[in-house]
């Protein structure tokens, strides 16, 4: 940025990122899918879209054409609460910029239709041809640095490592043969799958590791019920986090980035080697050893645990990483996948081959998606929207950060626009009730300019003082699993001078 | 980018002072009423809005200086507001000017000069009766005073500037101010000489003769109109030959004109002589757009007051001179960047400028439809520092004044990072008479070496002293003689060449040429005109002290042998002049030397580069402390 480049931030909140940006889109919560189809219409509409790429390497055009079209200029500003102007001249840079990515993060997946949200971008992506080239390109960003590695393993209820489906059974059955043992046939459950099955009686046993779902779960008196529920709670941590305490067995883990061997995958898709820099504390054990160790409790000599065993394992069966040997990892200092052999190079672009022509593969599909307001709406009992996210300084449940002393940490409040605090006339650090249809919390009041009347902010750093996922909304997208934790209805209530302290009720 | 200001707010004052500098805010975000409808749902900010605006923070802190006499943490975070600029920048900025205060000051203040030249005229005695009568230094409630470095007025030390802040900022000019009573009575003067001078032009032209002794002779080119044309009149400008050389520049067109520059051999009066026209032809054939002219008007080198005297002399030559030069070398945008502690000639060249734009000399389309071109003054704010080139461009940017590392040389990467020609006010003044007279006519005065006409800015222990102009080759004990000698018919005991950066000499050099190539020879430098005659009783010693204080003072501190090199030395010097020096003398001037030495060889500009060669070639030259003296100093 410092040399050159344009950013525009869409966002409820003008966050800090969204004053770097040269300019902000403070869109209600939960009409994302109305902005991008109106950005579309006008890129449409002035003639500025790729013709050439739209032509060459993308299907279904037409159809998404005819869905944007009635999102004019006015309705998208009625919609989305961005002025006309904003969004024209948005549609307007993104379309004649030589290159330009999109980068998300919860403010789009965090919806009961997340993937339409990320879908409606692609289609803008697909429009401009901002893909598969130098400086183009989509991008979630990560809030975790290996949550692409994740993926890539095969923690996904639908995918086997590399991401082949686990219902395709041509690639299932090489699996079944390096493993000697039958996969299951059937995709699984996603996280909140399971916690719809546990209600339902049919999940009884599970085994966390590194996920603290008893804080991160939105409606939480729910959430510990069923845990508290199951007959058998396994959790492996590196902490003792709060769902680890409710558990039957804890297994200590070693901690990934300096005590033990291993690989790490960034949202490029790049694979690096992590090297064991420390022993681990007494007690606890490297992720592969205790699975090693299991396994043969349960009847299965996998040999002695080591790393880069594993890591061939995943070479041998998943074709997008085969070429990623451990002494190419350290040579080159990473690649990325796909690498299909020892002389492949790594494509840094994902989707450069839509360039090709004729082109390799598949179009690349236009979407149409349709815009659909949060599932909570709001009413005159509960007429504040409520968003949740992070701050800076904090890390998610505070597993990783609370154990720290910070100068700038100021612990959980309900943040309200300075129109709002006045409307209520609640005071900077007062407490005030914060209720949904789920619950309620006291927190006190912050008067944030960076929020307009209408719209409150609370994080879920500071879940042992204020439990705000007594608050969330469970809706979630059917198809990735995510809960709307971006979007619920509250109201506020003063409460007397002599509630000082902030605490929880169901 | 993270704009998290603190909780003080602007008085009414503070937000007017700075909207008339910037207009009004234009939404919540930038300090203006906030409405949530829009402010809720669209801001701009970021690197684009800090890069239109970043510019502005020099003008938007001076507006505050001038209407409120210092700049309060509520004006600062308005501006900061305004601007998009973080807090600790903008007080990086505010900071590094000594013109601008963070703490309450008086509204009214004297900005007392006890630099070389005003000591030698009783700038000390002035400040020690100035302390008697209002206070120590800082103090006061309406009015005070405070020590300043050379203020550019040598010529009638010791000199004072009173600056009044309100709403109507006032200035005057106490010089020579004869005692404490005259600078107590310009500061109680509310009423006080309004910025843009009013008085008669007879009264004007005299003024401005005090300071030209060779005022109305036929020999002046320079000076011609200096003193004898009414400096606040196009027209008078106009009967006495002025913009006669646009119309010819016009006709010869861009490339004729670099042409003439490069065959006149005019070469920069700034201080580093560099070829004038190279700069303008690297600056015309530049690919990147858009090209800026830039007149260095920041004249602060100790004992230089030329490019003052020109401005409010003839400030209509330098409006066409640029006006030229833009022309010649493709720029639409010129700017002057003015010391801080000249507003007469803010105040002149701004009716000049705004005069011209009346008669279609500047804007839109300048003469008769050539080009767009039009000029801008940006005021300094006291830092010797931005007299540097690059300096200047960072202060211009909204930035600390500090140096950059060249290459790349501003012809290519300059001001906001594009070409840039770079001129001193008085080569500028040169640019008229080539265009008219023609290049070759134009190196036919002067030497083989240095061509035209040279102005020397004579202060110090002389009979006359000012700005005389003689064509290069004159020798030192000419113009010596030109500006009466010494008076008292005393001998002089050493004489300072080209200012603090400069180099002392002896009376045997009289016979020096004032050229580039004589005083290169003489083992000294012309730099930026100054003479400054010391006679047989002065205090050398007093002299390089100060010569030490003032770079300990100006070092930006951007490059650490500058910064520690220029506070050593002055700490040395002192101990010196206090017979008391760590170790033994050649000790302490062996160290010296090496202090110098490392400067040169590694700071990154001319300021640490030159920052102990006058007080070297003193000591080498003239026995400033001897080594049997316990005092130093001279009889």
């Amino acid at each position: 940025m410092q040399r050159g480049a344009t950013l525009i931030a869409v966002d409820p909140r003008r966050t800090t990122s969204a004053r770097w940006a040269d300019l902000w889109a403070g869109l209600d919560v939960g009409s994302d899918i109305a902005l991008s189809n109106t950005i579309a219409r006008e890129i449409l509409a002035g003639g500025l879209e790729h013709r050439d790429f739209i032509e060459n390497s993308t299907s279904g055009f037409e159809e998404y054409r005819a869905s944007v079209e009635p999102w004019t200029l006015a309705r998208g500003a009625r919609e989305t609460g961005v002025p006309a102007d904003v969004i024209r001249e948005i549609a307007h840079r993104y379309a004649k910029a030589e290159k330009a990515m999109v980068c998300w993060t919860l403010g789009i997946t965090e919806h009961h239709n997340a993937v339409d949200n990320v879908v409606a971008l692609i289609n803008l992506a697909l429009l401009t041809g901002h893909v598969g080239r130098w400086g183009s390109g989509i991008n979630p960003l990560r809030g975790q640095n290996n949550v692409q590695g994740g993926g890539d393993m095969g923690a996904l209820p639908d995918r086997l490592p590399g991401f082949q489906h686990v219902e395709n059974a041509a690639l299932r059955i090489r699996f079944d043969a390096a493993w000697g043992v039958p996969v299951p046939p059937q995709k699984g459950w996603h996280l909140s799958a399971m916690f719809e099955a546990m209600e339902h009686g049919e999940l009884s046993a599970l085994y966390v590791i590194g996920e603290n779902p008893m804080r991160s779960e939105a409606d939480q008196t729910r959430t510990r019920r069923l845990l508290e529920g199951l007959e058998l709670l396994v959790v492996q941590d590196i902490f003792l986090t709060a769902t680890a305490e409710a558990a039957d067995v804890v297994l200590p883990a070693a901690a990934a980035w300096c005590e033990t061997e291993g690989t790490v995958t960034s949202s490029e898709r790049r694979v690096q080697r992590v090297r064991k820099a420390m022993e681990p504390p007494a007690g606890a054990r490297d992720d592969v050893a205790i699975l090693f160790d299991l396994a043969r409790r349960m009847g299965h000599d996998w040999g002695p645990p080591s790393a880069e065993a594993v890591w061939n394992e995943v070479r041998r069966l998943s074709p997008v990483h085969a070429g990623m040997s451990y002494a190419r990892l350290e040579a080159l200092g990473g690649l990325h996948w796909p690498c299909y052999d020892d002389s492949h190079p790594g494509e840094p672009f994902l989707h450069s081959r839509l360039w090709e022509r004729p082109v390799r593969g598949p179009r690349a599909p236009f979407s149409v998606v349709a815009h659909d307001p949060p599932v909570e709406r709001l009413d005159e009992q509960f007429p504040l929207r409520l968003t949740t996210g992070r701050r800076l300084e904090e890390y998610n449940t505070g597993v990783q950060t609370a154990g720290y002393r910070s100068p700038v940490r100021r612990g959980e409040t309900l943040d309200l626009s300075p129109e709002d605090a006045l409307a209520y006339g609640v005071a900077e650090g007062e407490p005030v009730r914060v209720a949904s249809r789920r619950g309620s919390v006291v927190a006190p009041v912050h008067i944030d300019e960076s929020l307009r009347p209408g719209l409150a902010f609370m994080t879920l750093h500071f879940p042992e003082d204020v439990a705000t996922n007594l608050l969330t909304i469970d809706a979630t997208d059917p198809r990735s699993g995510t809960a709307e934790f971006k979007a619920s209805a509250i109201r506020i209530e003063r409460v007397g001078a002599a509630t000082t302290s902030a605490g929880a009720s169901a | 980018m993270d704009i998290c200001v603190s909780g003080e707010e602007p008085s009414a004052a503070e937000r007017a002072a700075v909207d008339a500098v910037l207009g009004p805010a234009e939404s919540g975000w930038h300090g203006g009423l906030r409405d949530s409808a829009r402010d809720g749902h669209a801001a701009r900010g970021g690197r684009e809005a800090t890069a239109a605006a970043r510019h502005l923070l020099l003008p938007a802190l001076h507006g505050v200086q001038d209407r409120i006499g210092w700049i309060g943490q509520g004006a600062l975070n308005y501006i900061c507001n305004r601007l998009t600029v973080p807090p600790a920048e903008a007080w990086g900025v505010v900071t590094f000017y000594h013109l601008l205060a963070t703490e309450r000051r008086p509204p009214a203040m004297a900005h007392v000069c006890d630099d070389i030249a005003c000591r030698l005229h009783g700038a000390e005695e002035l400040c020690a009766a100035l302390e008697r009568r209002l206070g120590p230094a800082g103090s006061g409630a309406e009015a005070g005073w405070q020590r300043s470095p050379c203020l550019g007025l040598c010529e009638r030390a010791p000199a004072a500037l009173v600056l009044r802040a309100g709403e109507r900022p006032r200035s005057s000019v106490v010089a020579p101010a004869a005692d404490a009573e005259a600078v107590a009575r310009a500061l109680a003067d509310t009423a006080g000489a309004p910025a843009t001078d009013a008085t008669e032009a007879a009264q004007r032209l005299a003024e401005i003769r005090r300071s030209v002794p060779q005022a109305g002779s036929s020999e002046l080119r320079l000076l011609a109109r200096v003193g004898a044309v009414d400096p606040e009149s196009l027209d008078a400008y106009r009967a006495a030959g002025g913009y006669q050389a646009l119309a010819r520049a016009v006709e010869l067109g861009p490339e004729r004109v670099v042409a003439e520059v490069l065959a006149a051999k005019l070469v920069g009066r700034g201080g580093a002589a560099f070829p004038t026209g190279r700069k303008w032809e690297a600056v015309a054939r530049a690919a990147a757009r858009p090209h800026y002219l830039v007149c260095n008007a920041d004249e602060s080198e100790p004992g230089t007051f030329k490019d003052r005297v020109l401005l409010e002399g003839d400030p209509f030559a330098i409006v066409e001179a640029m006006t030229i030069a833009g022309l010649a070398t493709g720029c639409e945008r010129g700017f002057v960047y003015l010391r801080g502690e000249y507003p007469l000639a803010a105040a002149r060249l701004g009716g000049a400028i705004a005069q011209a734009r009346e008669a279609g000399l500047l804007g839109d389309s300048v003469a008769g439809g050539a080009a767009p071109f039009d000029i801008e003054i940006r005021r300094g704010a006291g830092a010797y520092i931005c007299g540097e080139e690059t300096a200047l461009f960072n202060s211009i940017e909204g930035r600390r004044g500090e140096p950059r590392s060249k290459p790349p040389f501003p012809v290519e990467v300059g001001l906001f990072g594009k070409p840039t020609v770079v001129n001193n006010v008085e080569t500028l003044a040169n640019v008229p008479r080539i265009v008219l007279a023609g290049g070759a006519a134009f190196a036919g005065t002067g030497t083989a070496g240095s061509s035209g006409t040279k102005l020397f800015c004579v202060s110090g222990h002389v009979g006359r002293p000012g700005v005389y102009e003689v064509p290069f080759g004159a020798t030192l004990g000419d113009l010596l003689e030109l500006a009466g000698g010494v008076p008292g018919g005393r001998p002089p005991r050493a004489i300072l060449l080209g200012g603090a950066a400069g180099s002392f000499v002896e009376p045997e050099a009289l016979s020096t040429p004032l050229t580039f190539e004589g005083t290169r020879a003489a083992g000294a430098a012309l730099g930026s005109g100054v003479v400054m005659v010391f006679d047989d009783r002065a205090d050398l010693g007093d002299a390089l002290l100060r010569i030490a204080e003032f770079f300990r003072h100006e070092s930006c501190g951007q490059c650490v042998p500058c910064r520690v090199g220029t506070v050593r030395q002055a700490e040395l010097l002192a101990r010196l002049r206090a017979g008391r020096p760590l170790g033994s003398r050649e000790q302490e001037l062996a160290l010296l030397r090496e202090l110098g030495q490392a400067m040169r060889d590694a700071s990154i500009c001319g300021l640490g580069q030159t920052a102990s060669t006058a007080i070297e070639s003193a000591l080498a030259r003239l026995d400033v402390f001897p080594p049997q003296s316990a005092t130093g100093g001279s009889p």
